[in-house]
């Protein structure tokens, strides 16, 4: 049941420049309803991440919560309010 | 405003990087914080509770007064969501205002939503039950069996999920969880154990104190599936609806 | 120079933390919209829990479930060698529930925007003042 897990170092890089690549688009873009689907992304490279770091459950808890309730929270959020943000 | 913050983030980002020195390297099997306390548990938790995923036995048996007031905070939170934001119009029935026909209902989404519900709630039970086996648990299954409302709430509208789940047994039943949760440490206590010490329930169950310890896991896990479940339900449907309980989305 | 790039590779996962946190707060401070105040807290919790879920991680070991039972019979390990090839539960544990609480915590933080939205009509800071000045 154990393996080898030794990291690949690219994979490792790629995700985190995807993560952190989300977190500064999900603050800029202006549509609100835009901003909510980019930021369930970056809950997706969350974790991926933490599968990686061998935190499955924290992994799994992720996948359900951050990339699926917290995104339809935040939709339901931006369709009461105005659309179009400031910035 | 953005010159003050980013002036003062940046005094914090040169702060915490003279503190990554003293971090330990990545991967460092000899960190501190790998020394003490999680030894113990990785050494004793096939012995004393029989469950070889850690992260279920250590959140559900060694922490369990934590993961309780973790679930009380859940709970506390959908309340809170609740009163902010619901409305007690008692005002005439407003008009219905009837939808265009054929934009009613999406037939493609409905039979979608219709046969993946099913299997979501099959494996979200399925996620519940082999959490002592394989990465999951009460909070994962809650949420994926809260998922499952959810998505048929959005197919059809939120009204048509609230006549089969009404918002008041929402609310109790969110409610029960937490008492489970309670009450299997109370009895516990009531069997001449400490609170939350599973191992009191053998004298019951007619099992070894081992095999108790994995019953009481399953039993709390229940608890927190529950609570979680109608809790995320909950929230779903209030903020989507504004507090009105009416269409939702 | 050696000493350097070991520095650099035995915690670049600490600097994306950090970066993350940073983002994070700054967009708390400097954004105008309420709701792009919530996903920049959003951020900064998962900073913090990157933090804890990489002070867990053992290089070259294996994922928190014991083998049992099933299957050929394990190599006999002395205790060290099998702690050193389980990564460290705590963290995991404490994450998750900090996680499911954060999902609860972000619906109050998003109703009582809604609630602003009901009573001002608006979720921009600075029209928010104003209109408390006004009144």
């Amino acid at each position: 049941m154990s393996w080898d897990s030794s990291l690949l170092w690219q994979f490792d890089f790629l995700i985190l420049l995807m993560v952190i690549i989300c977190a500064v688009a999900a603050l800029t873009f202006k549509d609100l309803i835009t901003c909510a689907v980019v930021f369930g992304a970056y809950s997706f490279f969350m974790c991926l991440l933490w599968t990686e770091m061998l935190a499955v459950d924290v992994a799994f808890t992720e996948a359900a919560v951050g990339a699926g309730v917290s995104t339809v929270l935040f939709l339901g959020t931006a369709l009461h309010i105005r659309r179009r943000a400031k910035d | 405003m953005k010159v003050v913050s980013l002036v003062l983030t940046l005094a914090l980002g040169a702060l915490l990087l003279l503190a990554t020195e003293d971090l330990p390297n990545w991967g460092d099997s000899d960190s501190p914080a790998s020394l003490h306390l999680s030894n113990y548990y990785i050494e004793n938790s096939m012995e004393q509770t029989s469950v070889p995923n850690l992260v279920t036995s250590v959140l559900a048996d060694y922490r369990s007064y934590d993961t309780m007031f973790e679930t009380t905070v859940i709970f506390c939170a959908g309340i809170t969501v609740l009163t902010i934001l619901r409305r007690s119009h008692r005002k005439k029935k407003k008009e219905v205002k009837p939808r265009p026909k054929g934009q009613d209902h999406d037939l493609i989404l409905i039979s979608a939503a219709r046969m993946i519900a099913p299997m979501m709630q099959l494996f979200a039970l399925y996620v519940v039950a082999h959490g002592h086996h394989s990465p999951g648990g009460g909070f994962q299954g809650g949420v994926i069996f809260g998922a499952s409302f959810i998505l048929l709430a959005l197919a059809y509208d939120l009204e048509t999920v609230l006549a089969r789940l009404k918002e008041r047994s929402v609310l109790i039943m969110s409610g029960i969880g937490v008492a489970i949760y309670v009450g299997i440490g109370t009895i516990c206590l009531v069997l001449g154990g400490n609170f939350l010490d599973y191992g009191a329930w053998s004298k019951v169950l007619g099992v070894s104190v081992v095999e108790a310890h994995s019953h009481g896991m399953l039993g709390v896990e229940i608890g927190v599936a529950i609570t979680v479940m109608f809790i995320m339900f909950s929230l779903y449907a209030d903020l989507s609806s504004g507090g009105e309980m009416d269409e939702g989305l | 120079m050696d000493e350097l790039i070991t520095a650099i590779i035995g915690k670049y996962n600490y600097w994306a933390f950090l970066i993350l946190l940073l983002i994070g707060l700054h967009a708390m401070i400097s954004k105008n919209n309420l709701v792009k105040k919530v996903i920049g807290m959003s951020i900064f919790q998962s900073a913090i829990i990157l933090f804890y879920v990489s002070i867990g991680y053992k290089k070259g070991a294996s994922i928190p479930i014991l083998s049992h039972g099933h299957g050929p019979e394990p190599i006999h390990q002395t205790a060290a060698q099998i702690v050193a090839g389980i990564a460290n539960p705590l963290p995991h544990v404490l994450m998750l529930t900090a996680i499911v609480v954060g999902v609860s915590t972000l619906g109050v933080a998003l109703a009582i925007i809604q609630k602003i939205n009901r009573v001002y009509d608006t979720i921009e800071e600075d029209e928010i003042l104003e209109k408390i000045k006004e009144c």
